[in-house]
């Protein structure tokens, strides 16, 4: 019990000092100031009618979702006495990973430094920055001539690194048993251990049961959905109990899963599935969007949250992930990423290179996001001179990578984080960014919720480190579900050479950008803010490998695996996880 | 049936007596060889026939049209892609001259509020012969852009834009033959229609939409619309600063190909699903479905402008290609009507999106049923 409750105070403390240092303290300030000229405030009960004030009029409503944004940032309460690398990565074996994966990193990127004479950075002389201003909104037209320049990494090579990933404190035993696991992540990592959000989904889904008992037998043909599934059996033993009782199963794994997704049930009306043309709006849709607007009218941050677990209505996504996200486009953020252009505009770096030429590889070539171009360079290269996005590395087991002025290697004054948001984009970065364009058109918008998404989420695609949504786990989860509930195709696959998790690593890396339809994508998307967790990532990657087993089953190659997974434009994602995770029966 | 004794009649789809009882297959003619061909040659029970075979469905080109419709007997079953005279929905200068009376008879009729559902072609004078009413309209707003497109070209040949008379006046000079040589060579048409400086534009970039609709007869009016349809995308971003700059301004794929930028694999598309989609998260459902609302009113004006106009022969049926320009304020504008919309596909999307297009125009011309007799098998 004390032990709590100092840590709620420690984590208490910690969040105040950082909301301290925030615009919206400043804020909250001034506006107690300027209500002291109001009739209601007596000098008698100051603190208790500014309180109320600031209730009335909204702005307890922004501290609430300021604090709520910390507390989904803010990692885990940890041992007063711990080091800061333990708030990184408390795991010795992957920080040391991480760290020699860094200095193969920073070797490329210095040789490709070297053999083209370029500098890391310049200044660009004033014909040319007048030059980059006239053209910002059309970078995509500039074609520069990147035939020597070569992405620093791509998600194949991070995907070796991870494999031979070694607990040297863990002895497997060479002896085969049914413990073994089959797949190419060998780490006793243990998966999916987030009890408070477990907590936090069944207390909120028992009001959502009670309320749609009352709805009805839904509505389903199994045959307007993708493929053909044996529904009918499945629906009555879900129809009146709650779905975390519906399947009891011996493997606990689902189990946990099932809790975690809760949301996700049969019994729950769902976007992707719910809204779909042959369902009645009456039954689910026109009353979620009736929510969804109150929701935005009240501006709870977390409200919504658990709002768009059920996915969000088109029209109001883009306002629904801001509000999520604590993004509000004040004077100050707009004028910020002014000054992030400047930037742009006056010193040019090696890895606007990079950047360029991965948009030119990926997204131009993409056909829904090729529209975008121009925005992609907008975001991108400012995001590369932010240096507020240095303190997430204080929960990233990444560490940016520092370079010295010419000449004064190792002496630390003279060293600077390269690139100035320590952040080096590998092949397929420009990704994260491009169905973002979909939602937000103003570049400053845009930007702000890309660098929240990035390093609230994306960053743990490419680091190495033991959090429960980081890549490696996310791996070991995919691998594990496979195993546990696919067992007869895992090992088809491993045997004919086609590890499943080879085909599927570039899928979670870029959390599906590029290879779903885009609004599928989009809510799949909904779902990772609305868990505030990567892990459905992982589990969608095993749903459409369960979806596609038949196929699978006959291949010889991976190189014929990857065929019949190489176009996953047609899926629909909901029904995809809903079947593998409340109606798969093995 | 006896035969014509004209030798300049050719019969298709005659059969002599027994021959048709036994007629299994349809015989299909075309000469364009992209997704048409795939289509038609996948389609059971369609043999290809070639140069001069008998035919029960010919895809036709409108040139060949133009020189032996008038000359070619049909039988009843027989179907042919094209109404002698499309051209007075698709060559633009006729299209406007029919627009523009029925205009006036809906006002006449019905009043100035449905007139004012015609409202969706910018202004447009047909050169030369209104060229002094152009110039009328050039002086009430001066500084605006136009667009000269000449009447019967297509694939974005011969446009230009100009601010300025002087800029036509020059032209004129150019192509007017001096009055030495004989006017053997005629003299193009060409209509000036006001540009639209406001298009909507996404990424930066200008489009406009290709939508599909196939008129199985005019009278009655008879039409179908297709459902999925693409945007297409300038490459280039916009800007009014360069007029001379066609890749700019002018989205029309073939235009676009030949842009230093295009590369073949962008396919520079989108279908209108994704369109539908990107709006919808932009100005939410309604907005698009008054949009698309508007845009259907396009298609059954324009339509019903020529119903009166177009020789309605049982024999024909013909897919349209509207070109569709959608402005700032959510206001679609018809560019123009192609009567021969390009099947070639640019990309592996586009081609199934032009093989179901196909595949459906098939189904509801539905030879299979015309060729139907009561003694042969069905099928």
């Amino acid at each position: 019990m004390l032990q709590e409750e100092s840590d709620l105070s420690l984590i208490i403390a910690q969040i105040v000092q950082k909301l301290k240092g925030s615009n919206l303290y400043s804020q909250l300030e001034r506006q107690a100031w300027a209500s002291l000229q109001r009739p209601e405030i007596k000098l008698e009960s100051l603190k208790e009618d500014i309180k109320e004030f600031f209730k009335i009029s909204g702005w307890e409503k922004k501290l609430q979702n300021a604090v709520y944004s910390e507390l989904s940032v803010f990692p885990l309460p940890s041992h007063p006495a711990a080091p800061p690398e333990h708030l990184k990565e408390p795991l010795v074996y992957m920080r040391k990973a991480q760290g020699s994966w860094e200095k193969r990193i920073l070797k490329s990127l210095n040789s490709m430094c070297t053999e083209l004479s370029i500098p890391l950075a310049r200044k660009r002389p004033v014909g040319e920055q007048k030059e980059l201003l006239n053209k910002w909104n059309e970078m995509g037209t500039d074609e520069p001539d990147l035939s020597l320049f070569r992405p620093v990494y791509a998600p194949k090579d991070f995907l070796e690194v991870l494999i031979n990933l070694r607990n040297p404190n863990y002895e497997n035993g060479d002896s085969l048993s049914f413990r073994t696991h089959l797949g190419l992540i060998q780490v006793p990592l243990k998966v999916k251990d987030i009890p408070e959000l477990g907590a936090l989904g069944r207390s909120a889904s028992n009001k959502v049961i009670n309320k749609k008992q009352n709805m009805g037998p839904r509505k389903q043909d199994p045959n307007q959905r993708e493929g053909e599934f044996p529904r009918n059996d499945s629906k009555e033993k879900f129809q009146d109990k709650g779905c975390t009782t519906g399947l009891k199963h011996n493997n606990p794994r689902l189990e946990q899963e099932k809790e975690c997704f809760v949301e996700l049930g049969l019994n729950i009306g769902q976007l992707g599935i719910d809204d779909s043309t042959q369902v009645p709006p009456e039954l689910f849709e026109n009353e979620h969007v009736r929510i969804g607007q109150k929701v935005l009218a009240e501006q709870d941050s977390a409200a919504a949250q658990q709002y768009i677990r059920q996915g969000s209505p088109t029209a109001l996504r883009a306002e629904l992930w801001a509000l999520i996200l604590n993004i509000s486009s004040q004077p100050e953020d707009v004028l910020y990423y002014e000054q992030l252009k400047t930037n742009v505009i006056q010193h040019d770096l090696l890895v606007d290179s990079l950047i360029y030429k991965d948009v030119k590889l990926t997204a131009s070539n993409d056909d829904y996001y090729f529209v975008f171009e121009d925005y992609l360079y907008q975001v991108l290269l400012c995001f590369s001179r932010d240096t507020s996005v240095l303190s997430h590395f204080a929960f990233n087991s990444a560490s940016p990578p520092k370079s010295y002025i010419r000449g004064k290697l190792g002496l630390e004054e003279y060293a600077v984080f390269y690139p100035p948001n320590g952040v080096i984009p590998f092949h397929g970065f420009s990704m994260y960014v491009a169905p973002l364009c979909f939602l937000y058109h103003e570049p400053s918008k845009l930007y702000q919720i890309f660098r929240e998404m990035y390093v609230r989420f994306f960053f743990r695609l490419h680091s190495i480190s033991s959090h429960p949504s980081g890549i490696v786990s996310l791996c070991l989860l995919f691998e594990t579900l496979l195993q546990t509930y696919l067992p007869q195709l895992f090992y088809h696959l491993r045997e004919i050479g086609a590890q499943p998790l080879r085909i599927s690593f570039k899928w979670m890396v870029r959390a599906f950008s590029g290879y779903l339809a885009t609004d599928q994508l989009l809510l799949l998307w909904d779902r990772i803010l609305g868990y505030n967790s990567l892990e459905i990532l992982a589990v969608l990657a095993a749903a459409v490998f369960a979806f596609r087993a038949v196929n699978l089953m006959e291949v010889t190659s991976l190189a014929a695996a990857e065929a019949v997974l190489a176009d996953l434009s047609t899926l629909k994602v909901m029904p995809l996880l809903q079947i593998f995770l409340f109606a798969t029966v093995t | 049936m006896s035969r014509p004794k004209n030798q300049n009649y050719k019969g298709h789809g005659l059969s002599k007596g027994k021959e048709r009882e036994q007629r299994a297959s349809i015989r299909f003619k075309t000469t364009l060889m992209n997704t048409l061909m795939d289509v038609l040659r996948h389609r059971p029970g369609w043999v290809e026939v070639k140069d001069e075979g008998e035919w029960d469905f010919y895809w036709c080109d409108v040139s060949w049209l133009r020189e032996n419709f008038d000359h070619t007997y049909m039988d009843e079953h027989v179907r042919i892609s094209h109404f002698r005279n499309h051209y007075e929905l698709t060559r633009k200068n006729y299209m406007v001259k029919n627009l523009k009376r029925f205009r006036k008879q809906l006002e006449r009729e019905a009043g100035k509020l449905e007139a004012a559902k015609c409202d969706f072609f910018p202004k447009t004078f047909e050169m030369p012969c209104e060229y002094h009413l152009f110039v009328e309209e050039f002086r009430k707003n001066p500084g605006i852009t136009w667009i000269m497109k000449p009447v019967a070209r297509s694939q974005g040949k011969g446009i230009f834009l100009f601010r300025r008379l002087k800029d036509i006046v020059d032209w004129r000079k150019d192509t007017r033959s001096s009055d030495d040589q004989k006017d053997d060579i005629p003299v193009e048409n060409y209509v000036a229609q006001r540009y639209i400086e406001n298009p909507y534009l996404i990424g930066g970039r200008k489009f406009d939409l290709r939508v599909y609709v196939l008129v199985m007869s005019y009278i009655p009016l008879r039409a179908w619309l297709y459902r999925d349809g693409f945007a297409r995308f300038s490459n280039t971003r916009f800007t009014l600063n360069s007029i001379d700059d066609q890749y700019v301004h002018l989205t029309n794929v073939a235009v676009q190909k030949t842009s230093p930028d295009y590369h073949p694999k962008k396919g520079c598309k989108w279908t209108l699903q994704r369109f539908r989609q990107y709006l919808a998260s932009k100005h939410g459902p309604e907005a698009v479905e008054t949009l698309f609302r508007d845009i259907d009113n396009i298609f059954v004006k324009s339509l019903q402008s020529v119903q009166k106009v177009i020789i309605s022969d049982k024999h024909c049926f013909e897919l349209y290609g509207y070109d569709i320009l959608i402005d700032q304020d959510l206001k679609p504008w018809l560019l123009e009507v192609n009567a021969s919309p390009s099947l070639t596909a640019s990309s592996q999307e586009d081609y199934e999106l032009k093989t179901c297009l196909l595949e459906d125009t098939l189904h509801v011309v539905d030879m299979e049923a015309r060729s139907l007799r009561a003694d042969s098998p069905c099928w």
